[in-house]
Parts: C-alpha cells; structure tokens; sequence
C-alpha cells in the first residue's frame, strides 16, 4: 500500500508511531504528482522546499514535537501568496510573480508543521466552474464515467485542489470559494469541501475576487480530515479587517457525536421542476440517513434563493472589476508597451486576462457606471439582504440545511459554452456566499454513469461544528469514494 | 437595458481593456445574455430593504495608527523593472 493512501489522521498518527518519516511521506508524494502530469492538477512543484520543510518535521516528531499537521504534505490553490513562489491565480497577467511575503491561511499551515508540495491549477482569478479558464490549461478530473475513456472537468474553480485530493496527489489542499468554488468540485471528485463562515479564515494574502463573498477552505479526502485543515488555516487576523474575532473551536471533536434530535431543514426551492431524478433521490436518500440516526426532517421555504445567482452575477463581477484594477502593467507582471500610458494599460490588460475574466471586467464596469450602479449593484446588495433574512428565519425552525451540492455530475469541457449554463452550476452554493454562512460538501454516492455526487450542508454563523457533526452522519451512511487510477 | 456597440466600447475603455473591433458585437451579445439573466431581480420587491453592507453583524476593527511594518524596500520592488529600489514605469508625462 502506497504511503500516499493515508488520510491526514491516519499519516499523523503513523508519524508519531515512527512508522515512516515525513520525508518518506513527502517522497511518496512527488513521485504521484510525476506519475499524474497528465491530469494537469499541479501547474508548479516546489520538491526541494518539500523535502526541507519534511526534513524539519522529521526533527519536531522524532522529539515528540511538532503541530497538528505536522509533516504532512499538502498542495496550495494558486491564489494563495507562497512568498518566493509562483504565485500567478493562473493569468498571464501575473506573469513571473512571486510574491515576498506569505498569506496568512499558509503561514498557519507552514506554523502547524504542514509540507508545501507546491501550486494548483485553477480558473484563472478564481472565475469559472469547470477549471478550463485557467491560463495553464484545464485540469483532468479522476474520475471517469463507467466504460468511458472520456476526460471530465473537475469542477471550478478549485479544480485542481480537488484532482489533486481525489487521486491522492496531497494529503489535502487550500482551496477559496466565492460562489461554490470549494463545494462544487468537491461534489464532482467525491472529496469534502467546506466553504466557512465569511471572517473565519482570513483574506490576507489571497488574491481577491469579490471581497465580500471570498472565503478560503480545505478540500480534504474526509470529514476528518477537513475538519483537521480547517481548524488549522481558520484565525483571527489583525491583517484583515473582515476577520471576526471568535475563537476557533476543535471541530475534529465534533465528529462522532450525535444528531439525534437535530433538525434539518429541506427548502423546497432547492427542488426545482428541471432537477433530475438521480439527484432528488440522492437528497431524499441523504435525508433518510439523517432521520435513521435520530434527526427531525422539515420542509422550510427560503423563498429568494432563484434570485441568488442573478444577484451574485452583479454583485461578484462588480466586486471583481474593481479589485482587478490594480493590474495594470506598471509595477509587476506582465506588461505590453504601447504608444503611451493608457494604451499600455489597455493591450496589457487585453493580452493578460482570459476571455471569461475580461467579460466579468466588463460586465461589472458596466453594472457600476454611472447611472447604473443603483439599479444594478445597490439593487442586488438589496436582494441579498432578503436572501440572509430568508436563512435567518429558517434557523428558527432547523439547525442545518440540508440541499444537493451541484445539480449533475461532472461534465467533459467544451461540453458547457453557454456563460449562463455554466453559472448554473452554482445555483444551489451561491446563497451561501451570499448570505455569508458556512456550507460542506460530502460525497454521498455515485450516478448512473458512475460519478461522484455530493450533498451539500449549509449551517447558522459560525457553527461549523454542526456542519461537521452532520457531515460525518452522511459520510458514515454513505461511505468513501475512490476514483479507480487509470493515470 | 440592452446593450450596443457603442456601449461596449465605452465601458471597455472604462475597464481599460483593448477591445478589437471585430470582438465588439461578440461582446455585446455575451453582455446582453448576462444582463438579460439578472434582469430577474426586476421581480423583487425591496421598497424598504436595506442594502447588505456586512454578512455578519461586527464591529468595524481599528488599530493603531503607527508603523508596525516595512523596512524592505528590496523586497517591494522584487517583481519591478527596478533600479535603485525605484519602480521604472512608462513615461506618463509627456
């Protein structure tokens, strides 16, 4: 059995028995990614880095020392700052950017004892759902359909974070969400992601999309496991004014307890008339496993939730224009001379960003040009205050929600060309940004064809300790998926 | 609210993207679809509802107004056309 097999639990507690090194662990893991180039989920490896960083962890553990990851080796989302490493969210915009400082989210991971593999393919700036926007090329998923030979997306924009979790490729990953980033490819590679509360991780040092619905998370290949990440990348940062200062719970404790008694709400506006039959039974399958352990199913009415994405496609591409202004040319990353400065401005923006962040760029200058920024930006800032408002009714009645994670299994790319039917993909994690509030996605079986599908648990403020506990309820009834290895 | 040509080009010049001519009615179609889908809101009530400025209600942080960084102007300019720890930009005064 390969070293790379382990869970985070099961490598940790392997560790300190001595049973292998982290060097060995580390190893392990390298010679994976080379033999998996082909999935295209690591666009950079730092080995080197991994085997110092291992070495030292070797010398924590054979004292008796070390944090709660020590040791073990985990792959980074490009959007995360890893000073003196490519650091480019995957444009050619940020051409040969390597950043002089660390983001806060790997910094704590580098401070609990964790090994940097290195950087993962995503959609370039965080914006897509099927990782083909990314200026390295997309990423292969590792699962297959049933007798099939056929490529599949693993979903976006974390797209490389899950391959590389699903076949193994690191022992867990950083991952960001701002419409269903984190829980959309968990859901399409059969891993855990949980997208937490907005302000328990901090934002600081990860390249910014749209502010106000960023929020960093682990895709892990367990509900252990993620919990495990979490509690370690979570922190109260004075470098990020919108990180809240609430201590952070041991979520692994949660797992394992009871939910007996626990009321899970149903919205039946998750439940739309074009919703397929192999996913209403997926839900109605996941809830039947939450009532056999003892918890209370209620249908709950959140009545603006078709409302969310239309929202969030002005709120999330307004938020983005303004944030890739910086991006100009003049002080770091690419740049295209032109006749004077604006043109330089012009045709290095123009060569730099793909085709799908140029059309956020637009629509979302469009949206906040004058005359159109009530009717457009203050509107949707409007509807998302009704969308929280329909959650915190809700939470008088449940404790956690429980919806489908994506509306179909994974795709092969060029499959959606349509922007609007990819937008689609979101339709039941973008409340969530919306509304602020923690959301997990777990694998809860396969499709017809073979395919990983998920279920997603959206949870109050801050109690991503529920979200756990519940999580854990499905994993336990439903098992763990492994994509069979063909690469 | 549909938009032309004319409104691509005004709003690419905003967003200081070069936009080829031949891409502008490509680009106004793709706009117009996105826009057409958000055109939904239009069915929402919000007489009386207060733009969301905070997901979650907190106290605005302050900190101290004293340098508690800095001192690596090498590290700065790192990714510049640097000379002498300055950024060397593009003429923009002519």
């Amino acid at each position: 059995m390969s070293l790379t097999n382990f869970t985070i639990a099961e490598a940790s507690a392997k560790l300190r028995a001595k049973e292998f090194s982290a060097l060995e662990l580390t190893e392990a893991y390298l010679k994976a990614i080379e033999n998996a180039r082909s999935l295209n989920a690591y666009i950079v490896t730092t080995p080197e880095k991994a085997r110092d960083m291992a070495k030292v962890s070797d010398a924590k553990l054979a004292k008796g020392q070390g944090g709660a990851l020590e040791g073990i080796p985990l792959g980074i989302k490009d959007l995360f700052a890893t000073k003196g490493v490519h650091t480019q969210a995957c444009s050619h915009i940020l051409d040969g950017f390597k950043p002089g400082y660390e983001s806060t989210v790997t910094q704590n991971l580098w401070d609990a004892g964790a090994v940097m593999l290195g950087k993962l393919n995503m959609d370039e700036f965080a914006m897509g759902s099927s990782n083909e926007t990314s200026c390295y090329g997309p990423v292969s998923n590792p699962w297959r359909r049933k007798n099939s030979n056929t490529s599949l997306v693993p979903g976006g924009s974390s797209g490389g974070s899950a391959s590389a979790v699903a076949a193994h490729l690191c022992a867990a990953a950083t991952a960001t969400d701002t419409g269903g980033s984190i829980r959309q490819p968990a859901a399409f590679t059969g891993t855990v992601g949980i997208k937490p509360t907005y302000g328990r991780v901090s934002r600081w040092g990860t390249v910014a999309f749209a502010s106000s619905l960023d929020q960093a998370g682990p895709i892990a290949r367990d509900v252990r496991d993620a919990a495990i990440m979490l509690k370690a990348m979570a922190s109260v940062d004075p470098k990020d004014t919108t990180s809240i200062n609430l201590p952070i719970p041991d979520y692994e404790a949660a797992i394992g307890k009871s939910i007996k008694g626990l009321r899970v709400g149903i919205p039946k506006e998750y439940r739309p008339s074009g919703l397929s039959s192999e996913i209403n039974a997926l839900w109605d399958k996941g809830a039947k496993w939450l009532k056999e352990q003892g918890a209370e199913i209620v249908e709950i009415s959140l009545p603006h939730t078709k409302y969310a994405l239309p929202a969030y496609y002005i709120v999330a591409p307004a938020e983005a224009s303004s944030n890739l202004a910086r991006y100009d040319g003049v002080r770091y990353g690419l740049r295209i001379a032109g006749d004077d400065l604006i043109d330089t401005y012009e045709k290095t923006r123009a060569a730099g960003f793909g085709r799908e962040v140029q059309r956020r760029v637009l629509v979302g200058t469009y949206v906040l040009s004058a005359g159109y920024y009530d009717a457009y930006y203050v509107k949707a800032q409007k509807v998302r205050t009704l969308i929280k408002r329909d959650f915190d009714d809700a939470w008088n009645k449940v404790d956690v929600v429980l919806t489908p994670a994506t509306p179909s299994p994974a795709f092969a790319p060029g499959e959606i060309t349509d922007p609007v039917e990819m937008y689609l993909n979101d339709i039941f994690t973008v409340t969530v940004n919306m509304a602020g509030l923690p959301g997990i996605a777990v694998p809860a079986g396969l499709s017809e064809s073979g395919l990983p599908l998920g279920l997603q648990l959206i949870g109050k403020p801050f109690d991503e300790e529920t979200l756990f506990r519940t999580a854990y309820a499905i994993e336990q009834a439903a098992g763990r998926f492994t994509a069979p290895q063909w690469w | 609210m549909s938009v032309d040509d004319k409104t691509v080009r005004r709003v690419a010049k905003l967003a200081r993207i070069k936009v080829e001519e031949k891409d502008v009615p490509r680009l106004a179609a793709e706009l117009n679809v996105i826009l057409a889908f958000v055109e939904q809101l239009n069915e929402v009530n919000v007489d009386g509802i207060a733009p969301l400025t905070s997901v979650v209600a907190a106290e605005m942080k302050k900190r101290k107004d004293v340098v508690t960084d800095g001192h690596y102007a090498k590290a700065i300019v790192a990714n510049t056309q640097s000379e002498d720890q300055f950024f060397i930009v593009p003429r923009v005064v002519e």
